[in-house]
């Protein structure tokens, strides 16, 4: 199935701003085996200079795939979401994530184009505190197996 | 991350030492939850192999989040990412054995550059190939 490109360009925001709790940082870190205290005493990450514990890099993929989700899931948009694989993926950082952050996302699709058989999504999605001070940016890109036009 | 590597430790051209990350089943069950990235390609393998991979596949995220740990044990507690990009160029295949699979990493500093930023170029194999390609990480440093 085709990719509808009419969603260039689309931005989809709306969601409710998501809290990143201690709890939430911790249950990622142990599933990425990740033993770092950093991500679960807060003495030590004051110590390194940290207003709490921080999350992992990676985390921030939690605060932006649940803002892609609601893009890929679009009926709309047509992307089988099975036949789909990550190509790529980049942030760009102002600062750790941290405990007691309250952030929303806001995500746009970049590009729809053809690779071959495939076709291939690109979004970006703006990580802000409620207070609009910018966390991150990130930028995936999605392989739609199969979803050339 | 008990030492705490400075800017001005860093040459470039310097080889970190390789690291390596196991990961099974379980891990994956576990980054689902934890990701909430639910896709069956990552934990059901009559659908994996019904849509043309060898076997479950792990989150792309996963194997960036392994490679992303051997940036930040580097950097210390003190050091900081500011960017960290990834190409999945192969899925780390996971077998539903007792041993999984495991994912090699290596990496070079790159350059120096100014406000105390190192450039990581990163290398990331499992079962023999390439996992991520045009990895690069940008660390600022005490």
């Amino acid at each position: 199935m085709a990719i509808n490109r009419d969603y260039v360009g689309r931005t989809f925001a709306g969601g409710e701003p998501y809290e990143v709790s201690r709890v939430k940082i911790a249950e990622f870190a142990d599933a990425i085996g990740d033993p770092s205290p950093l991500y679960r005493d807060r003495a030590a990450a004051q110590a390194a200079g940290y207003p709490d514990v921080i999350a992992p890099p990676t985390f921030a993929i939690v605060i932006s795939m649940a803002s892609t989700a609601r893009v890929v899931v679009d009926p709309g948009l047509g992307v089988n979401y099975a036949m789909v694989v990550h190509g790529e993926q980049c942030f760009e950082y102002s600062r750790p994530i941290r405990a007691g952050d309250v952030v929303t996302a806001q995500s746009t699709i970049t590009e729809i184009r053809d690779a071959g058989r495939n076709a291939v999504l690109t979004a970006a999605t703006e990580i802000r505190t409620v207070d609009g001070e910018h966390v991150c940016t990130a930028h995936n890109t999605l392989v739609d197996r199969g979803g050339a036009a | 991350m008990t030492g705490q590597v400075t800017y001005d430790d860093v040459k470039p051209g310097a080889e970190l030492a390789l690291a390596s990350y196991p990961v099974t089943r379980l891990s994956l069950v576990r980054y689902c939850g934890a990701s909430g990235d639910f896709n069956v390609i990552h934990w059901n393998e009559r659908i994996a192999r019904s849509v043309g991979l060898p076997n479950v596949i792990a989150h792309g995220m996963f194997t960036m989040a392994e490679a992303g740990r051997y940036v930040t044990d580097w950097a210390g507690p003190r050091g900081v990412i500011v960017e960290f990009g990834v190409r999945f160029s192969s899925p780390v295949v996971v077998p539903d054995d007792d041993v999984g699979a495991s994912i090699e990493v290596s990496g070079v500093v790159e350059e120096k550059l100014d406000d105390n930023r190192v450039v990581l170029v990163l290398t990331a194999r499992s079962g023999g190939e390439k996992v991520l390609t045009r990895a690069k990480a940008v660390v600022r440093l005490p």
